[in-house]
C-alpha cells in the first residue's frame, strides 16, 4: 500500500469544504444514525473531523476512517441542516471515492459495479436470470406489501422481506428502439432507473399514463443504465463515469424540454453529482451535465408546477369517508431538492385523503448499500418510520422514491401492518384511470 | 494512563460495545465548538445507569485518572476538551426524563437529555422550561447545568442556575451525594446545588437533575424596531430597562448580522438598517398589551426609523427565526467563527457597542454583533480563517480587547459560555487572585488526585 503521506495529500482536494464545519455539532439533532448509536463519529461532524485527521496524516492506516466514513445513509438530512452550508454529501461521495481508489474496491464490489453494473446490457440479462429463478429461494409473504422472504436461512437476506424482481422488467415493455410520443405541448424524457425498471414497473407505466393524460409528450430511450449512485456511494468514480457517459450519449441524442425521473435519488444524483463529481474537466462533458442537470426535475414536481398546476389546489378539502394514505419524504427529494409539496398534491389529486404521519420527512433507514451492510442499524431506523405510519391509521403508504418503497415494504412487512406501499404517480395513474372509465 | 486492565476492567462495568479506544474514535472526541487545539482522550465510555456512573467514576479515582464528561460537545469554552491521558464519559445513553410533577411542578431528567425534548415534553403538559440556549436542539441538560448556560430570555426568566432545584452526583471519590429538593424552599446544608451549577465537571459527575418549571405565559406579543444608527438602538434597551419594563427577549442586530440574515434567509429585512431590535413581551393578555404599546412607544421616542409588530403567530415565527438563524448567517461567511459572550451590565450597552465597533476598526477584523442586548449579553462574532495566522493573531489580540472593556464596564468575561480552557487564563483578571486560590483550595480538597476535569476553570492543565 502506498504511504499515507499520499492519502494525505489526495484528501487535501476537500480541504476548502472541510474547513466550512465549524464543529457546531448541530448535525446531532436529524442524524438518524446518530440517534441510534449516540457516536459521534456516525454523526456528519464526527466524520469531517476524521477526513481532517487523515489529511493531517494522524492516522497509520486508512481503514478505521474508511470503515467509519460507510456508516452513513448519505441521506444529506445533516446538510440540509447545516448552519454553516458544508456541502457534506460532495464532501463524503468523494472521499469514499478518494479512499476507494487509494485502497482499491473489494473484489465482491469489483465483481457488482465493474463487471456488471457498468455494462448495462448484462446487468439486465443477469437481473432477468435472476428473476426466473427467484422462486428457488425465496417464497411470497401473501401480505399487502407484496414481499417475500428467504426460503432458507441465509446470511445475505437475514429476515428481510424484500420485494421480489417484476417479472418483465419494464425496458422489455417498450419497444426495442425506445418509446416515443407526440405531445401537445411539453416534451418529457423519462429516465427510468433500475429499480423502477427491475422491481416496480408499474410506476413507470404511470408516469406514462399520467404524462399522456395531460397531453405531455416522451421519449424514453432503450438501453438506459443505472444512475450511478450505487458505484459511487462505494467510491467507484470509474464506473459511475462510465455509466454517466453512456447514459449522457443515450439522452443527447433526444430532444425534450425536460427530464423526468420518478426515482428521487436518480433525481437527486442527476441533479447535483453528475456535474459535480464527474472527474474530466477537459472533455466539456461537465458543461454538458451541467446543462442536464438543469433540465432534470422530479416527475412530480414537474406535474404539478409545470405541466398542470391547478393540481396543486385539488383535494383541499378531501372526502373523509376516502382511503387514508399517508406520505413518506424520501430525503433525495425533500433535504436534496426541496420538493415536498408536490407529491402530496397528486395524492390530494388522486382523490386520497392525506393524513400526515409524525417525522413524515425522517429518513427510512434504506440508504443504499447500507442497509447491505449495517442491516440492524437499517431496521432499527426503519421501525421508527414503520411505528410512525401505522400511528396514522392509513391503509396506504405513498413516496416519492422505490428505494423508500423497498424498505419501507420490509419494515411494513415486519411488523405485519395491512398497509400497501404506492409511488404518488400510481395512485394518481390509478384515479385517473377510474375516473375515465 | 489506562492500562490495558483498566480497559478491561471498564468494558466489564459498561459492556465491551461502550468502551471505545481506537484512534479514530478519540479524535471524534478531542474537540467541541470552542476555536482551540484538539486533544485526543485515551479511551471513552458510555454509561447507562447510576451504578455505572458510580463504577467509572471509581476506577478513575483509584488510577487517577483524568475524567472529562461530554454530553453533545457543543461547549464554546472547551469545557468539554479532554486531557490525553484522559477518560471521556459520554452521557448518550442516559438520556430519560424520569419525571414530570405536574402538581409540584418540576421535572427530574438523567443528563443526557436533550433540551429541546424537555423543553417540548413540559410544553405539552402546559408547563414551561424556560432556559433556551442557541445549542437547544442539540445541547444537553448535563451541558446546561455544568455550563449555568442562558439563551434568549435570561433578562426576564433567567438562565439555567435559577432552574437548578437539586442534583445528585459523584463526587471525585466516587462517593454519591444529594443536593437540594424537590420543594420549593429548601434550607438543609450548604448550597451545593448552587456550587455545582456552572463548575463544569470539575467537582463531581452528573446523574441526576431535578429542575424547576413554571406555568407557560398566556400571551406573547413580538415587535422589530428599525434604527438608523446603532446607538439609537442600544439606547432603546437601557431606555425600555429604566421605564421598568421587563421583556422576555430583548435582541440587537446589527448592521453586518442583518445583511449576512438577509443574504442568507431572504426574510425582508431592512439591509440598509443600521440596527434592528426584536422584542418580545409576554405573559397575562393585559399585561401584554399595555407593555407592548409602552414599548412601541419607547422605540418611537428613541428614533426608530420604524416598527413592525408581528399579527400572527406566523410573522412570530418569522421574527425569532431570522433571530435564531444569525449565526448560522455569519457562519457561512468565513471558515472560521469565534464566538465571544463578554457580559455587561444592562444600561451599560450603548458603551460596549460602541466598543466593539472600535475594536473592530482598530484590529480590522470583521465583527458581526448581535445577542441579548436585554440582558447585557452581546455575542461579538469574529469571522476568520484560523489558517491566516497572521489575522488570527490580531482575532486574538481584539479578544483580549473585548474582555478588557467588558470588566472595565463592570462586566464579566463570559455571560453564558463558561469559563473552560479558552477564560482560565483571564479569569484573574475579573475575579483577582484570592479567588482563584479560593476555588483552587475548593477543588484540591474534593479531587485531591485533580482527576475531574483538569485544567478547566481554575486554570493549568496536566499535560
Amino acid at each position: 500500500m502506498a504511504n499515507m503521506n499520499e492519502l494525505a495529500n489526495l484528501v487535501k482536494e476537500l480541504e476548502e469544504q472541510l474547513v466550512t464545519c465549524i464543529r457546531c455539532g448541530m448535525c446531532q439533532s436529524v442524524c438518524p444514525l446518530f440517534e441510534q448509536t449516540r457516536k459521534e463519529a456516525d454523526v456528519a461532524r464526527g466524520k469531517l473531523a476524521l477526513l481532517t485527521g487523515l489529511m493531517d496524516n494522524i492516522f497509520s492506516d486508512p481503514d478505521g476512517v474508511n470503515e467509519r466514513l460507510n456508516r452513513c445513509l448519505l441521506c444529506g438530512s445533516c446538510a440540509a441542516n447545516c448552519p454553516s452550508g458544508v456541502n457534506v454529501l460532495e464532501i463524503f461521495i468523494k472521499a469514499r471515492a478518494i479512499l476507494a481508489e487509494y485502497k482499491g474496491l473489494s473484489p465482491a464490489k469489483q465483481l457488482i459495479f465493474k463487471k456488471m453494473l457498468a455494462n448495462p446490457g448484462t446487468f439486465d440479462t443477469l437481473v432477468a436470470w435472476a428473476g426466473k429463478f427467484q422462486g428457488l429461494f425465496a417464497k411470497p409473504d401473501d401480505n399487502a406489501q407484496g414481499t417475500s422472504c428467504a426460503r432458507l436461512v441465509s446470511p445475505l437476506l437475514a429476515d428481510r422481506h424484500f420485494l421480489p424482481l417484476a417479472k418483465t422488467p419494464f425496458h422489455k415493455e417498450i419497444p426495442k428502439d425506445g418509446f416515443r410520443k407526440k405531445g401537445k405541448k411539453l416534451k418529457a424524457a423519462i429516465f427510468t432507473g433500475c429499480l423502477i425498471d427491475k422491481v416496480f414497473p408499474n410506476v413507470a407505466r404511470s408516469a406514462i399514463k399520467v404524462l399522456d393524460h395531460h397531453g405531455v409528450g416522451m421519449s424514453i430511450p432503450a438501453g438506459q443504465g443505472c444512475c450511478g449512485i450505487p458505484a459511487l456511494a462505494s467510491g467507484d468514480r470509474e464506473t459511475f463515469t462510465r455509466l454517466v457517459d453512456h447514459n449522457l450519449a443515450l439522452f443527447r441524442q433526444e430532444r425534450f424540454d425536460v427530464l423526468v425521473t420518478a426515482c428521487a435519488t436518480c433525481t437527486s444524483t442527476i441533479k447535483k453529482l453528475w456535474p459535480s463529481v464527474y472527474k474530466d474537466a477537459s472533455s466539456g462533458v461537465k458543461e454538458q451535465l451541467t446543462e442536464l442537470a438543469g433540465k432534470t426535475m422530479d416527475i412530480n414536481q414537474f406535474i404539478v408546477d409545470n405541466v398542470a398546476p391547478e393540481l396543486s389546489e385539488a383535494g383541499a378539502t378531501p372526502d373523509q369517508a376516502a382511503e387514508v394514505v399517508t406520505y413518506h419524504d424520501p430525503c433525495h427529494l425533500k433535504k436534496s431538492l426541496g420538493v415536498s409539496a408536490q407529491p402530496r398534491a397528486l395524492v390530494r389529486a388522486a382523490g386520497c385523503n392525506l393524513k400526515e404521519m409524525s417525522g413524515s420527512d425522517k429518513c427510512c433507514g434504506m440508504g443504499g448499500s447500507f442497509n447491505v451492510y449495517h442491516y440492524d442499524l437499517s431496521a432499527s431506523i426503519g421501525q421508527i418510520k414503520q411505528e410512525n405510519i401505522a400511528a396514522t391509521s392509513a391503509t396506504t403508504l405513498a413516496t416519492g422514491c422505490p428505494a423508500c418503497m423497498m424498505q419501507i415494504s420490509d419494515m411494513l412487512a415486519k411488523g405485519k401492518a395491512n398497509i400497501r406501499v404506492r409511488h404518488p404517480l400510481e395512485l394518481y395513474a390509478e384515479h385517473l384511470e377510474n375516473t375515465n372509465r | 494512563m489506562i492500562t490495558k486492565a483498566i480497559v478491561d476492567r471498564l468494558k466489564e462495568i459498561v459492556g465491551p460495545e461502550n468502551v471505545l479506544t481506537q484512534r479514530e474514535d478519540m479524535l471524534t472526541y478531542s474537540y467541541d465548538a470552542a476555536v482551540l487545539d484538539a486533544k485526543m482522550p485515551a479511551a471513552a465510555v458510555m454509561p447507562g445507569n447510576t451504578e455505572e456512573i458510580g463504577d467509572v467514576v471509581t476506577v478513575c479515582h483509584e488510577n487517577s485518572i483524568p475524567l472529562t464528561v461530554r454530553g453533545a460537545g457543543t461547549n464554546l469554552s472547551g469545557g468539554t476538551i479532554p486531557e490525553n491521558t484522559g477518560l471521556v464519559m459520554l452521557t448518550g445513553r442516559l438520556n430519560k426524563i424520569i419525571e414530570i410533577n405536574e402538581a409540584d411542578m418540576y421535572a427530574v431528567v438523567q443528563p443526557g437529555v436533550v433540551t429541546a425534548t424537555l423543553a417540548a415534553a413540559v410544553e405539552a403538559k402546559g408547563l414551561f422550561y424556560p432556559p433556551d440556549p442557541g445549542s437547544q436542539a442539540v445541547s444537553t441538560l448535563g451541558g446546561n447545568v455544568a455550563e449555568n448556560a442562558g439563551g434568549l430570555r435570561g433578562l426576564k426568566y433567567g438562565v439555567t442556575k435559577d432552574y437548578v432545584m437539586g442534583l445528585r452526583f459523584f463526587d471525585a471519590r466516587g462517593n454519591y451525594v444529594k443536593t437540594g429538593s424537590r420543594t420549593v424552599k429548601c434550607a438543609t446544608g450548604y448550597n451545593i446545588t448552587g456550587l455545582m451549577v456552572g463548575s463544569e465537571g470539575t467537582l463531581g459527575v452528573l446523574d441526576e437533575i431535578t429542575l424547576k418549571l413554571i406555568p407557560a405565559p398566556a400571551a406573547r406579543h413580538s415587535l422589530v424596531a428599525v434604527y438608523d444608527t446603532i446607538d439609537q438602538a442600544s439606547e432603546t434597551v437601557a431606555a425600555i430597562i429604566a421605564a421598568r419594563i421587563v421583556p422576555a427577549t430583548l435582541e440587537i442586530l446589527d448592521n453586518f448580522t442583518i445583511r449576512a440574515v438577509e443574504d442568507f434567509s431572504k426574510a425582508g429585512l431592512p439591509v440598509e438598517a443600521a440596527a434592528l431590535l426584536l422584542i418580545e413581551v409576554d405573559g397575562h393578555p393585559a399585561v401584554v398589551k399595555e407593555e407592548g404599546e409602552k414599548v412601541e412607544a419607547l422605540c418611537k421616542k428613541m428614533g426608530a426609523a420604524s416598527i413592525n409588530v408581528a399579527q400572527t403567530d406566523e410573522e412570530r415565527d418569522k421574527i425569532w427565526a431570522a433571530r435564531r438563524s444569525a449565526l448560522s448567517a455569519l457562519a457561512k461567511l468565513k471558515p472560521t467563527l469565534v464566538l465571544e459572550d463578554a457580559t455587561v451590565p444592562r444600561s451599560k450597552i450603548p458603551d460596549m457597542v460602541k466598543s466593539l465597533q472600535e475594536i473592530a476598526e482598530r484590529y480590522q477584523i470583521d465583527i458581526g454583533t448581535f445577542g441579548h442586548a436585554g440582558d447585557g449579553n452581546l455575542h461579538p462574532t469574529i469571522l476568520t480563517d484560523k489558517r491566516n495566522t497572521e489575522e488570527f493573531h490580531r482575532v486574538e489580540a481584539a479578544i483580549e480587547e473585548i474582555f478588557d472593556r467588558a470588566l472595565a464596564l463592570g462586566g464579566t468575561l463570559s455571560g453564558e459560555h463558561g469559563t473552560g480552557i479558552a477564560k482560565a487564563p483571564f479569569l484573574e483578571k475579573e475575579a483577582g487572585y484570592s479567588s482563584i486560590l479560593f476555588s483552587r483550595q475548593l477543588r484540591a480538597a474534593l479531587d485531591p488526585k485533580n482527576i475531574l476535569n483538569p485544567g478547566k476553570i481554575t486554570g493549568v492543565s496536566t499535560d
